[in-house]
């Protein structure tokens, strides 16, 4: 079944090339149906979980739904998936927002059937990296990402997307090598041999700790960090987004992002626990630089696009700062830790949701003004309401203010983080702070205050980007109205990881 | 040997060669077709019993060997030459030496095959010159400037090499009073080690100058951009699969015992070959150039195996990382057949004109970096771990480095393919069906081999 959900996607893309010479409109709708029956799928997973979950572990969060097959057995790596509570909402967060960014992309005429089917594959991918229980899996998921990425911002992006292109590929991939190299070290010294995450989880190799688990924690996390990506690793990032189509800058930012942070909980921590601990202070520390360095840079932005591009790098920095918080947790802490990694998952959802809703809306501006400068924009709140509405609910999100979820994940982290790095937690709080002074003044110069330049050609949203925007903030404010669904889900398996770091 | 059967690849190859030649003097030049169709046939027939040949059990005396090493060899090769031979059936057929053509690709693919199953030191220096002498004739097919060029470099070059390789042997039979593999590795830790040095290192030049690795791969470049396309994808291709599988039957079972550090040669030579290689491709403008260097850089991750000769994973990773080399180098030299193209910029566009060339050529490529799920990456993957399993953590950082390194040059020659068209570029407006076909296969194997490759990799 869970094959099915991710596949099924590809399994359309192939089907949509088959296809002689189909009409936009078909391919179009095609897309839409796919991506909205996956996230059928995917809804039908999550409420069948508590009852799939197997002979309940330690806190009943085991995987469910597994499969697996041999795949090269001399190495012992197999396909092996399956989907648990830290998985499946990043799952179901990553088909809302490709069926998102496939009703945005409903009148795409620039090559619409490439266009179609690289989405669709790239769905596949990332869901592949979210279900993926094998760390060569992971990988070859984690890797075709990238190819995918690449071919969007190369095919369909502006300003200079080849150049953009090419140093997304070459700096990621740099970061996905590191990651494979630290996958053949745990490899090398699991036994016996395996790629399997859930054996190696059993096994924690290298717990002896020494210059191998070091170096091996190294690789990963470098390999990880340049995907999140954190500080120093992110300056692939603006331009990747800036010449980026808007649909593809929402996936970039929205769901490749998370397969970063994603990787952190779900191999970095449970595998190498011994070695998390011991240099958890490092992700800490990463995570707060993160935090106010990209939110000071972004408030120097006056390009909206970018900006938004580095509240994310801020915005991963939370994740980073609780997950590094778990490991340094004490034992008396273990709610604390177990806290700040379900606050870290909850802001990976939440993030998804709120930035691509964002870098939607940036791509409504620019379809409309041709810029993203916001100075060239101003008083937009009179001509386009609905747009400044949806906007201010974005940003409002994307600053934590609560009743959204971003404001949900963010308490989580520095609520679980404030006991065991309490110095790093305060200085966090200050990037809540710039994040908020900049979104508000981002707000304030677009649709307050007198008309710029372009303002007259900024009309409202149409039916079309209202579909495809107004669906992930309206399940941003559920999840900061009711986050219980959410989170019952989540902390189970939270706390499983967070048992296995602290102390 | 027990049982001539276990020969009969080898045996179908030499008499198909013999058979072309003879069909080929008696059929007028405008019928050459039927000398293709028999060459085919003769390949075809050659496969089948290569495969049948693999059930039986490792049999081996008077020195040759057949065991999987030899069975990945031969079905690699045979595969390999069937693809050349299908390749160059695009160019007119009533070339006046077309059935030479076969002949000589029969002749040296035969001695690359001899190559990989030898485990004595003569029949290795025979095999060497069967492999080799074809080539140089092969290369100035066309007795045009740019292939007589390559045709020189290579013939002096690989007469050196011969040289070297020869008197490599003379000089092991004199340290260990024998040139069989077995006697050797029993005989070589007694002998004086300087002897056995010298000794080695000059076969090794010879081996090296086949696989095109560094120190001796001045010619792969030329031969790749001057010689005919077909006999291009050929010598970048066939014979690297034997010289490599000699080098790693050396480093696997006669040297270790001699002194201890083989290894960390082998390990510099595979360190060297990747990088220069990749240092050379990065500002080519010439996609067979670029291609020539890229094999260079490839002989360099394949020698790792050599270099982690004693690990586990050392045999079923080169075995398998040449395969999905072969493949890959040939659907990539396919597109460029069967286009007729020169620079990268010629292929500008190529999505829009010919999306199935476009997209093979893009899986070869990537794959050449190592992007899952195609062969490459699965060899490398192997080839790493084998690596690191024996200790040269050093080298296999390097080899990632120098695959992210490469992924630059290849980029600069997938990007143009989606850009527009601005101009018709220099591009043969002809189908090339043979040509599409080879690329298309090639493409779809280093796809499907990658995905299946727990069966593929359960056999070798």
């Amino acid at each position: 079944m869970l094959s099915v959900v991710v596949f099924l996607p590809l399994l359309t893309g192939l089907a949509l090339l088959a296809l002689p010479r189909p009409r936009d409109t078909v391919v179009a709708w095609t897309w839409v149906g796919a991506a909205a029956l996956d996230l059928v799928l995917v809804l039908g997973l999550w409420a069948a979980y508590p009852s799939a979950v197997r002979a309940p572990g330690v806190g009943g969060s085991g995987p469910a739904y597994e499969e697996r097959l041999l795949w090269i057995p001399s190495v012992g790596a197999s396909y092996h998936v399956g989907a648990d509570g830290i998985s499946l909402p990043l799952m179901a967060m990553t088909s809302v927002l490709f069926l998102a960014c496939a009703v945005y992309s409903l009148h795409q005429r620039r090559r619409a059937r490439a266009h179609a089917v690289l989405f669709l594959f790239l769905q596949t991918v990332s869901l592949g990296v979210f279900s993926a229980l094998d760390l060569l899996l992971f990988f070859v998921f984690f890797d075709l990402s990238i190819v995918g990425m690449y071919f969007v911002i190369a095919g369909w992006g502006h300003g200079r997307p080849a150049r953009s292109a090419l140093q997304f590929f070459l700096y990621t991939f740099l970061g996905s090598l590191a990651l494979l190299l630290g996958f053949i070290g745990l490899y090398a010294a699991s036994d016996p041999r395996t790629f399997d995450m859930v054996e190696l989880a059993e096994q924690t190799p290298l717990a002896g700790g020494g210059a191998a688990a070091g170096l091996v924690l190294l690789a990963v996390g470098t390999g990880l960090a340049v995907k999140t990506p954190t500080v120093p690793f992110h300056t692939w990032l603006p331009p990747a987004h800036t010449d980026a189509p808007a649909a593809g800058s929402a996936i970039l930012a929205g769901v490749l992002l998370k397969m970063g942070t994603y990787g952190f909980v779900r191999i970095a921590m449970p595998v190498l626990p011994g070695a998390w601990r011991e240099y958890a202070m490092v992700a800490v520390v990463v995570g707060v630089v993160s935090v106010l360095y990209g939110a000071l840079v972004a408030l120097a932005q006056t390009d909206f696009k970018r900006m938004v591009a580095y509240t994310s790098v801020n915005h991963m920095g939370y994740v980073l700062l609780g997950l590094g918080a778990a490991g340094l947790a004490t034992r008396q802490q273990a709610d604390a830790a177990s806290l700040a990694v379900t606050g870290a998952v909850t802001q990976m959802v939440s993030h998804g949701l709120l930035t691509g809703a964002l870098f939607l809306l940036a791509g409504v501006l620019r379809a409309r003004g041709d810029s993203y400068d916001m100075g060239s924009y101003g008083g937009l709140a009179a001509g386009a309401p609905r747009f400044a509405a949806l906007a201010a609910v974005a940003a409002f999100g994307s600053l934590g203010l609560p009743g959204l979820s971003g404001f949900i994940a963010e308490f989580q982290i520095f609520a679980g983080s404030l006991g065991a790095v309490p110095v790093p937690t305060a200085l966090a709080l200050l990037g809540v702070l710039v994040t908020a002074a900049l979104l508000l003044r981002a707000l304030q110069r677009l649709f307050l205050g007198g008309p710029g330049p372009l303002t007259p050609r900024v009309g409202d949203l149409s039916l079309r980007e209202t579909a495809a925007i107004a669906p992930l903030l309206a399940l941003s404010v559920l999840i900061g109205l009711t986050p219980r669904f959410l989170l019952d889900l989540i902390a189970p398996a939270a706390d499983a990881v967070a048992a296995l770091v602290s102390g | 040997m027990t049982d001539p059967l276990s020969l009969l690849p080898e045996l179908v190859m030499a008499l198909a060669a013999v058979g072309a030649l003879l069909l080929g003097s008696w059929t007028p030049r405008e019928r050459q077709g039927r000398v293709r169709l028999l060459v085919v046939a003769a390949l075809l027939a050659a496969l089948a019993a290569a495969l049948a040949a693999a059930a039986a059990p490792p049999s081996g005396s008077g020195g040759y060997t057949v065991d999987t090493v030899t069975h990945a060899v031969r079905v690699t090769v045979i595969a390999g030459t069937l693809a050349t031979v299908l390749l160059a059936a695009d160019s007119p057929a009533s070339h006046p030496r077309a059935s030479e053509f076969h002949v000589l690709s029969l002749l040296a693919a035969l001695g690359t095959v001899a190559l990989a199953g030898a485990d004595d030191l003569l029949v290795l220096a025979a095999a060497y010159l069967l492999a080799s002498i074809p080539l140089y004739a092969l290369v100035g097919f066309a007795k045009d400037g740019t292939g007589t060029e390559a045709a020189l470099k290579v013939y002096l070059l690989g007469a050196l090499a011969g040289i070297l390789l020869l008197t490599g042997t003379a000089l092991l039979l004199g340290a260990g009073g024998t040139t069989g593999y077995a006697g050797l590795a029993d005989a070589l830790p007694g002998a004086p080690r300087a002897l056995v040095g010298t000794g080695a290192v000059a076969v090794l030049a010879g081996l090296l100058f086949k696989a095109g690795g560094v120190p001796v791969h001045f010619w792969v470049p030329d031969v790749a951009q001057g010689a005919p396309a077909p006999v291009a994808a050929f010598v970048t291709t066939v014979p690297k699969v034997g010289a490599l599988a000699a080098l790693y039957r050396l480093a696997d079972g006669v040297l270790p015992g001699s002194a201890p550090d083989w290894a960390v040669l082998f390990a510099i030579l595979a360190a060297a070959s990747m990088t220069l290689g990749n240092l050379a491709a990065f500002l080519q403008t010439d996609a067979r150039r670029l291609l020539g260097y890229s094999t260079v850089s490839q002989a360099g991750y394949l020698l790792m195996a050599a270099a982690a000769g004693g690990a586990e994973l050392a045999r079923p990773g080169l075995l398998f990382y040449l395969g999905a080399y072969a493949a890959a180098n040939l659907g990539a030299f396919a597109v460029v057949c069967a286009l007729g193209t020169r620079t990268l910029e010629d292929h500008r566009g190529l999505f829009r004109d010919r999306p199935w060339l476009a997209l093979s050529l893009v899986v070869c490529l990537l794959g050449f970096v190592g992007t899952p799920p195609t062969a490459v990456f699965v060899g490398k993957l192997i080839l790493f771990a084998a690596a690191l399993e024996a200790g040269l953590g050093w080298l296999m950082v390097v080899a990632a480095v120098n695959t992210l390194a490469s992924l630059f040059y290849y980029l600069r020659w997938v990007l143009p393919l989606f850009s527009s068209p601005e101009e018709a570029g220099a591009r043969q407006r002809g189908a090339a069906p043979w040509s599409t076909g080879v690329a298309v296969a090639a493409a779809a194997v280093s796809l499907g081999a990658g995905i299946a490759a727990g069966p593929v990799l359960a056999l070798l």
